[in-house]
């Protein structure tokens, strides 16, 4: 528990007095995202513990370098949870990383990403002023959405120093049901089931098997049980946690990860490799060494994006291509926050 | 207007019409009446012009013109604005979006809809019915105001404790920048790389972009909704209520509370059999599947009858339902019927907060001699408070909107903040140096200028400029102020 934002301020200021350069850093859970990090570390790690946490409001305010682990052992001890299910990571993961990167696990489709439930930051700009935005209540629309802005800027807009987050009561039952499916019928099932009032939380497809997961009033869960079929999947908490850990075998290749975000119901992917099918349908990690444009081309296809998650090269773009006009926009904005560029040079775009 | 004025309105008149159909530029004093204000019609202006194009492309060819001769653009959906964020600017030009009210696209696999903006926030869910979808959030004014001034202002609804605001339920928007540049952001799927820009253009009030396009995520309906009604007598212990159904682990689809003014007003209007004597109200609408919902009102009902309730009655079907609703989502009209005029506020606080503020306010209502009343949607801490007053009196405008202004202050005092789903506008832009310092305003003014540098787009709304900051700030700080 301790609060050295004054310190970290201090570290801002010096680096743009000597135009140094600075690479954020949190629980170092995530350095294999982006491009390869350069720059002097700033160790955020330090900065951490919640500052406050009101059960009856469902708000949390935590300090950026807190670890997920810690807020979620808090927050359980009252029946809640971070409802956007994020990595933990080994339990190296911290709340401001986890924003940065705009990571959510698999109930995301239904509960909110982590950009969802964020209702406002502290920040320190490229100026090293410490600034506050959005706040501790569900609902603000004063100003500019500062907060959820650096949902994904991995850090490239400043120092998230704190977080305030709406948070959800836990679901009184979960189960999840498996069926066999080849992967053209899970992505129709899951989208299908998608579409229907029922408690779903979370649809996934791996190795020819379909995963629902219901969870909510326990009469709910038991009865959509009894309608939709398929056999309960035994221990399903592990296999949900492994997943949202990125820790399955699949996970487990040498072979480079991309992650696809795309339209649910998009048809499987002509593209040679492994698959596996998350957050209904929406997000797909492929392993596999098909090219890079191709890769893009099949994203931009089925209305998304794909982007290099983890191997191959670290030091070329990872990031799909962006518009011409989006670019600008993006490069204006940054000089908006940071305008000597100190903050995690070419981590996101080797352009930015 | 001078001379000098009335030539250039003529001459970009004249080229408006070269292409976009003459009937739609309209220059004419009577036929610009209607424009001159948003829902918040105390704040009036007459545009130079006000344009109604019918493609993107026309849209495209007024920002180039508009940015070249440096003329302030203003975008308006179906002006039921209430922070005057929609009201013209007395040298610029109105874009209307009315024209473009076709949904493109429904996708029922995909629970999506393709809509333009002009297209009307309940023509969405009204379109999605028959795939047994809807658009989640819904705002009070859903019949008529447009899903384009909706991400303008981030709208919420009474239903967004569980389903969200607009942020929540759009996937993606096409925009206009300031040059006229077509700019995708979002997509099909859940999220894109890169800082979020569509969180960002969401509630940006029409200051950074004109969206052209918007792409929503349609939810499918739930199976069942009860709502239970609940009365009180004390306002405090109904808001230790809305705590006690959330500490119990329940996220209900709607809770909103009224107070005493508040449901007498409803209950002389709507009939809809509201207890006259509590003090506050509460209705808690469950939805989900049918055992869900059974579950969860039994448990309602014990916890409203546990946590002091005086009075509890549950919904047994749609009729009864729409009923127990109609008092709350007709509370603007019906406190409309009960004074010349009102003035609907917007603050948020941490629910907690709530006896206390609901306190002092009656403490100002006293204090300025006006009549207060509240609807609040309870689940997410977010205040109308309606000021009732007469405008035909001098004065007493002036005097609502300096107790709206300590209302708002008093909201971010204790750690709420001065819109929860209205907007800045003009109408709060004296409240923002209240709840942001002039080093924040700054990083606004920097985003605003990344995106239109010379500032053409929505002029003088939603952030003050730091110079008047600072003459507000020396106002507030003036004996006679402070005593209020
Ligand atoms: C009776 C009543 C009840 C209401 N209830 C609610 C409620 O429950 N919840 C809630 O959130 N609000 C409510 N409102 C406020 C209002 O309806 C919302 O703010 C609504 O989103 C405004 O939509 P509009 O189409 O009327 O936009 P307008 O009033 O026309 O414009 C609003 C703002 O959006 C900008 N804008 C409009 N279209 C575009 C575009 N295409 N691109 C860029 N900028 C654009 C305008 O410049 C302006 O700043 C209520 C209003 C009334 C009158």
């Amino acid at each position: 528990m301790s609060d050295i934002s004054k310190q970290l301020q201090e570290q801002i200021l010096q680096a743009r007095q000597s135009g140094t350069k600075l690479d954020i850093r949190g629980g170092g859970s995530k350095r294999f995202m982006g491009r390869e990090a350069i720059g002097r570390p700033l160790e955020v790690g330090r900065h951490r513990g919640i500052v406050s946490y009101e059960p009856v409001e469902l708000v949390l305010t935590a300090r950026a370098g807190t670890p997920l682990e810690e807020i979620s052992a808090v927050l359980d001890e009252h029946g809640q949870m971070l409802s956007f299910e994020p990595p933990l990571y080994s339990g190296r993961a911290t709340l401001g990383g986890t924003l940065a990167c705009n990571q959510s696990g698999p109930g995301r489709p239904w509960w909110g990403s982590v950009r969802d439930q964020v209702l406002g930051i502290r920040l320190i700009n490229g100026l090293g002023d410490e600034l506050r935005f959005g706040g501790q209540v569900m609902k603000n629309v004063a100003g500019y959405d500062v907060s959820r802005l650096q949902a994904g800027a991995m850090g490239t807009l400043g120092l998230i120093t704190e977080v305030s987050l709406k948070v959800l009561p836990k679901p009184a039952e979960t189960l999840t049901l498996v069926t066999e499916a080849g992967m053209a019928e899970a992505v129709q099932l899951m989208n299908a089931r998608a579409g229907e009032p029922k408690p779903l939380s979370a649809a996934c497809w791996l190795d020819g098997r379909l995963y629902l997961r219901l969870s909510g009033a326990r009469t709910a869960v038991d009865a959509t049980v009894r309608q939709w079929g398929g056999e309960l999947l035994a221990d399903d908490q592990a296999f949900w946690q492994a997943l949202r850990d990125q820790r399955l075998d699949f996970f487990e290749s040498e072979a480079p990860l991309w992650r696809f975000s795309i339209r649910s119901s998009a048809e499987p992917l002509p593209l040679d490799g492994d698959w596996l099918i998350d957050w209904g349908g929406a997000q797909r990690w492929y392993r596999g060494d098909a090219d890079r444009e191709r890769i893009e081309q099949l994203a931009a296809a089925a209305g998304g994006q794909a982007t290099l998650f983890r191997g191959g090269d670290r030091l070329g773009e990872v990031m799909p291509a962006q518009a011409p006009a989006l670019k600008l926009i993006q490069q204006r904005l940054k000089k908006a926050f940071d305008p000597d560029g100190l903050f995690n040079p070419g981590r996101l775009y080797s352009w930015m | 207007m001078s001379n000098l004025n009335n030539a250039r309105k003529a001459q970009l008149a004249e080229r408006f019409r070269r292409f976009i159909d003459p009937e739609y530029v309209i220059s004419d004093d009577e036929t610009l009446r209607p424009y001159e204000c948003d829902g918040l019609s105390m704040y009036c202006e007459r545009p130079m012009l006000v344009v109604l194009p019918e493609t993107v492309e026309q849209v495209q060819e007024v920002l180039r013109i508009c940015h070249r001769e440096q003329v302030p653009v203003v975008a308006r959906g179906a002006g039921t604005g209430l922070c005057a964020g929609a009201m013209p600017h007395a040298e610029g030009v109105v874009l209307s979006l009315a024209k473009f009210n076709r949904i493109l696209e429904i996708d029922p696999l995909a629970r999506s809809a393709r809509v333009q903006p002009g297209v009307r926030n309940l023509a969405i869910s009204e379109a999605a019915a028959e795939f047994g979808l809807y658009y989640g959030p819904d705002p009070s004014s859903q019949i008529a105001c447009t899903i384009g001034g909706n991400v303008a202002e981030n709208s919420g609804g009474v239903h967004c404790l569980k389903y969200g605001l607009t942020v929540h339920n759009i996937l993606s928007v096409e925009m206009l920048t300031v040059e006229g540049e077509r700019v995708q952001i979002g997509g099909e799927g859940l999220d894109s790389v890169g800082m979020d820009l569509l969180a960002l253009m969401t509630g940006s009030e029409g200051l950074l972009g004109i969206v052209t396009e918007v792409r929503v995520k349609l939810l499918p309906t739930p199976e069942r909704a009860r709502v239970v009604m609940a009365g009180f007598d004390n306002v405090q212990t109904a808001g230790d209520a809305v705590g006690g159904i959330i500490a119990a682990g329940i996220i209900p689809g709607g809770l909103e509370m009224m107070d005493t003014h508040a449901i007498q007003a409803a209950e002389d209007f709507a009939r809809a059999g509201y207890p006259r004597d509590a003090r506050a109200l509460l209705l808690c609408e469950v939805d989900g599947t049918a055992e869900e919902v059974q579950e969860h009102i039994e448990t309602v009902e014990t916890l409203f009858g546990q946590l002091g309730a005086t009075s509890v009655r549950t919904s047994h079907d749609e009729a009864e339902r729409a009923l127990l609703w109609k008092g709350r989502k007709s509370a603007f009209p019906a406190v409309g019927r009960i004074s010349p005029d009102y003035y609907c506020m917007d603050g948020t606080i941490p629910r907690g907060q709530l006896a206390h503020v609901l306190t002092e306010m009656e403490r100002m209502s006293e204090h300025y001699g006006l009549r207060v009343a509240n609807v609040f949607h309870a689940g997410d801490g977010n205040l109308h408070p309606l000021i009732l007053f007469d405008a035909n009196v001098p004065g007493e405008f002036e005097k609502t909107e300096e107790f709206g202004a300590r209302i708002l202050e008093l909201c971010v005092e204790v750690g709420g903040c001065i819109t929860g789903e209205h907007g800045v506008g003009i109408e709060k832009i004296r409240q923002m140096p209240v709840q942001f310092n002039d080093q924040e305003l700054s990083q606004f003014h920097a985003i605003k200028a990344a995106f239109d540098p010379q500032g053409t787009l929505n002029p003088g709304k939603g952030v003050p400029t730091l110079r008047r900051c600072q003459e507000y700030r020396s106002i507030e700080s003036t004996p006679e102020a402070v005593g209020a």
